[in-house]
């Protein structure tokens, strides 16, 4: 990461920062940690709360706030882009300017309320570690997709659709395929095959990540115990954490080169 | 001298530069003409790489532009409707730019004097008027002290005042041997300032000659007389 | 013995005395005291010289022996003797009635694969009283054999079981009767407590935990009764199976979690009452199958996998009273026909309303979830909880139900949780 980009990372920040909507984002991810704790009592229950939250949430602020803000970033980007410097600091730039503050605040706004109540078990401090490293990966991931989306569209309703759709097709109809494959071959021994329909998808990659953490795998039966198998398996938790880095990368990796051949 | 060969763009199905061939002189003040559409924001924002040309070289100063971008350390530009990151103040915003830049020398600090933008130096963007926004832009442009000055509609939206100012520093630079390329639909603007006339239509150069010859060949005392003669002719050719 | 006295007519002083003897042999019944150092240092010894009635009281140090009592005696450890089986040998047999054994340790009575081998037996002797006894590494402990009236009470039963085929049961009761089971602590066996065929028994303020199999398994016992019990952490819960008449008040089913644990699992169980139970972080709280004509009421079902699991072919059970809190799923089934009422249950899932304030809601509750039926169907669906489209399913399941049992419903589901 040259210079430029750093500097450019902190302008990002601080213009993020004031636009309340991450101190927003913060203040939600606080507040319903914390009624979840006065209301919901055990930590157990907290995270199992949260984690719904997480997984709709957290993809779909993200990609609808990125790609709204990409396409706000135009001016930006024009006054950079006639400045002596590269478009792939300035799409980095604009891409950690705002991954970082919206991670930051959900870190905060989550993490504050249990350090203030604490976890029962060190068991949940795993799950715990688990729901934050989802959220920061589902937050990585969705702010890529929505670049990927704002660069590929010049329109700016059309690519407020397209995120909208996005986000429909991870965390609703992508689960529905999977759902009635599962339906459909129901005679084969699937746990494999859904294994990978997991790993190709980041909100259930992320969903039964958590799922595994929290205990669910016994719910499961012998599903279960085959997806604990993998999952916990130091193999697994690479494959997972490559395919979650895949997720950021590829999108981003597209999204970079169609930026680089745009027109301003 | 910036040399222009064989420049085309076109967006989608509209064809925007056809074949753009252009030299441009240093240490005059090149004016960009043309009907709307013509494709005067196009041929600059490519001199910039905020376009990509399809086909076509540019090459500044002998050497062509291959992505590299520290070429445009030579050059200050001000876009037709300046617009910056609403949340920074004024000062952030200079300071992003010097950042960016890392300009070594002396600032040019006159037009942020002449328009008193001190006075709006912690005020956030989403603050100011239009006419401020494009005192802020025209400040930037002239503030490196840049070979090249690249002007789209530098006073749309200023007042009097602003704009005298402004003309004024066009003046005093090219005075001080550097090179500026501006585009308006002023045409008193254009008859006060320019050296050199260069007018596009349909994305191609239709004249490109010293604003005097131009005048003079037409056969008119007023350029815009001059120039409503020349589209007719281009019409009629 | 005293139409003896009063129909005999010549009365000589031996017989006298002999009778005398008799009649007061409870009244001079002795104690005998066995010590390592002592006159008597082994309890076999000890049993030799020992007549009906007499007590034993062994004092201190451990005893590498195997006994069969097969006197009415009672036996009593001071200073916490120890009958170590070295591996090797069932320690105490009990052949007789009456015996009671207080305060001794049994240790490593040792694996067998032949027999059923025990620290103590109770074979086919009634009303035997086993008490505050401790027993360490056992393969059975307590084994009751066909006897009636034993008592098994307080005392600390711990193995160490690594495998199901290579451990015996903590306390293990066949063909018995009228027997009481109270206050034993019993961990590390294969399961907590086993009955077979066992009649009119009382479980009460048991704690089972950390067996390898089951907290308490019974089958073919009828008229038990299991009463403010604790089993916890069982590797599969509690299972019971093949009774009727069973009733189960008070206890604690917690934590019972794994694919194949249950809080309580009942199979073939009849006219039986299961009440104010709880039922606290278990893979299932009750699963039913082919159970009919229960009456579960007042329980509190909490953070459980799936609060109750009831198949279609259990008939006429009720659940009313009872506490669903926060369990992934409350009630599940695998089909559409039902044949079980559910009323005034306190649901946490419940999103109804209570205008003419009765205290009921005024909407139905359907307590079974499309997801758990696709689950039950297809148990792989499982991956796809918390998914946002099955929480949509749910929803337009709840609004048109078309493949949730239409019967299983809660007509009149508590506002508030029942205290």
């Amino acid at each position: 990461m040259n210079t430029t980009t750093v500097r450019i990372i902190k302008f990002e920040f601080s213009d993020v920062l004031r636009s309340k909507w991450v101190l927003i984002y913060g203040l939600f991810f606080f507040l319903l940690t914390e009624t979840l704790f006065r209301f919901g009592g055990t930590s157990a229950r907290v995270m199992l709360s949260l984690s719904n939250v997480v997984l709709i949430i957290v993809p779909l602020i993200c990609i609808v706030y990125g790609t709204i803000y990409l396409y706000n970033a135009r001016e930006f980007m024009e006054l950079m882009l006639a400045q002596p410097l590269r478009r792939r600091s300035l799409f980095g730039g604009l891409y950690s300017g705002l991954v970082i503050p919206l991670n930051l605040s959900f870190l905060v706004g989550v993490g504050l309320p249990f350090l203030l109540h604490g976890v029962e078990r060190t068991a949940h401090l795993q799950a715990f570690s688990m729901l934050l490293l989802a959220g920061v990966f589902l937050t990585l991931i969705f702010i890529a997709l929505a670049f990927l989306i704002s660069t590929a569209y010049e329109d700016k309703m059309k690519g407020l659709g397209i995120a909208i759709l996005s986000w429909l097709l991870f965390s609703v109809a992508y689960d529905g395929v999977m759902l009635s494959l599962i339906y459909r071959f129901s005679d084969y021994p699937l746990e494999k095959a859904v294994i990978a329909l997991t790993l190709l998808n980041p909100v259930d990659l992320a969903r039964t990540l958590l799922l595994m953490q929290l205990d669910i795998a016994a719910l499961m039966g012998y599903t279960g115990a085959v997806f604990e198998l993998f999952f916990g398996s130091i193999m697994g938790a690479a494959i997972s954490l490559a395919a979650l880095s895949l997720w950021v990368i590829c999108p981003m990796w597209l999204g970079l080169r169609q930026f680089r051949r745009k027109d301003f | 001298m910036i040399t222009i060969t064989g420049l085309q763009k076109r967006f989608g199905k509209l064809a925007v530069l056809r074949g753009i061939d252009l030299n441009i002189a240093p240490g005059k003040v090149t004016a960009i003409v043309g009907p709307n559409g013509s494709g005067k924001t196009t041929l600059i924002k490519t001199l910039l790489g905020l376009v990509r040309p399809d086909s076509g070289t540019i090459s500044l100063a002998g050497v062509s532009l291959n992505g590299d971008p520290s070429y445009r350390e030579m050059i200050g530009y001000m876009p037709q409707a300046g617009k910056f990151p609403e949340n920074l103040t004024v000062s952030e915003v200079l300071r992003l730019v010097k950042d960016v830049r890392r300009h070594s020398g002396p600032l040019d600090e006159a037009l942020f004097e002449q328009f008193q933008l001190a006075e709006s130096l912690n005020k956030p963007i989403r603050t100011l008027s239009g006419g401020t926004r494009q005192k802020l832009s025209a400040t930037i442009a002239f503030l490196f002290r840049p070979e090249i000055l690249i002007l789209d509609e530098p006073t749309a939206g200023l007042d009097p005042v602003a704009s005298a100012q402004l003309k004024d520093k066009i003046c005093r630079e090219r005075d001080g041997g550097r090179t500026v390329i501006l585009t308006s639909h002023i045409m008193s603007e254009i008859e006060a300032l320019s050296d050199i006339l260069v007018f596009l239509q349909d994305g191609k150069v239709f004249y490109n000659g010293t604003l005097a010859a131009m005048i003079h060949s037409s056969g008119e005392t007023r350029l815009e007389r001059a120039i409503a003669r020349l589209m007719e002719g281009g019409d009629a050719a | 013995m005293h139409l003896i006295l009063y129909d005999d007519k010549k009365m000589n002083p031996a017989k006298l005395l002999i009778l005398l003897i008799l009649l007061f042999t409870p009244l001079l019944s002795r104690e005998i005291r066995v010590r390592p150092d002592g006159e008597v240092s082994t309890l076999n010894a000890a049993l030799q010289l020992a007549d009906d009635g007499d007590r034993i009281v062994i004092d201190g140090g451990v005893y590498r022996e195997a006994v069969v009592v097969e006197k009415s005696v009672e036996i009593i450890g001071l200073n916490h003797p120890l009958f170590d089986g070295e591996g090797q040998r069932q320690i105490f047999i009990i052949r007789a009635a009456g015996v009671s054994i207080r305060g001794l340790t049994f240790r490593n009575c040792g694996i067998s694969f032949i027999e059923d081998r025990s620290a103590i037996l109770i074979d086919g002797a009634q009303d035997c009283t086993v008490e505050n006894n401790r027993f360490l590494d056992n393969f059975f402990a307590v084994y009751l054999a066909k006897s009636a009236g034993a008592r098994i009470i307080n005392n600390v039963i711990r193995g160490q079981a690594a495998s199901e085929t290579s451990s015996g049961n903590g306390v293990h009761a066949w063909y018995c009767k009228d027997i009481t089971i109270t206050g034993n602590t019993i961990s590390g066996h294969r399961d907590g407590i086993y009955f077979e065929f066992v009649q009119n028994g009382l479980v009460e303020k048991n704690h089972s935990e950390g067996n390898l199999r089951y907290g308490l398994h019974f089958m073919f016992s009828d008229r038990c009764r299991y009463l403010d019990n604790t089993f916890r952490q069982n590797g599969a819960g509690v299972a019971v199976m093949y009774t009727k008449n069973v009733e189960m008040h008070h206890n604690r089913f917690e934590e019972n979690w794994g694919s194949a644990a249950f809080g309580l699992l009942l199979k073939d169980i009849t006219d039986s009452e299961i009440r104010s139970n709880l039922f606290l972080g278990n893979s299932i709280g009750i699963y039913a199958e082919n159970s009919n004509r229960l009456e579960i009421s007042g329980n509190d079902f909490l953070e459980n996998g799936w609060a109750v699991k009831i198949m279609s072919n259990s008939m006429d059970n009720h659940f009313s009273g009872n506490n669903f809190i926060a369990n992934s799923f409350d009630v599940a089934t695998n089909s559409r026909h039902n044949f079980s009422r559910f009323e005034k249950n306190f649901w946490s899932g419940y999103r109804g309303y209570d205008l003419d304030r009765d205290g009921y809601g005024d909407v139905p509750f359907h307590p079974v979830r499309l997801f758990s039926m696709m689950v039950a169907q297809n148990p792989p669906a499982l991956v796809m909880m918390r998914s946002l489209l099955v929480d949509l399913l749910d929803l337009a399941e709840s609004v048109f139900p078309l493949l949730t049992p239409e019967t299983l419903v809660d007509e009149k589901p508590l506002m508030r949780r029942r205290p």
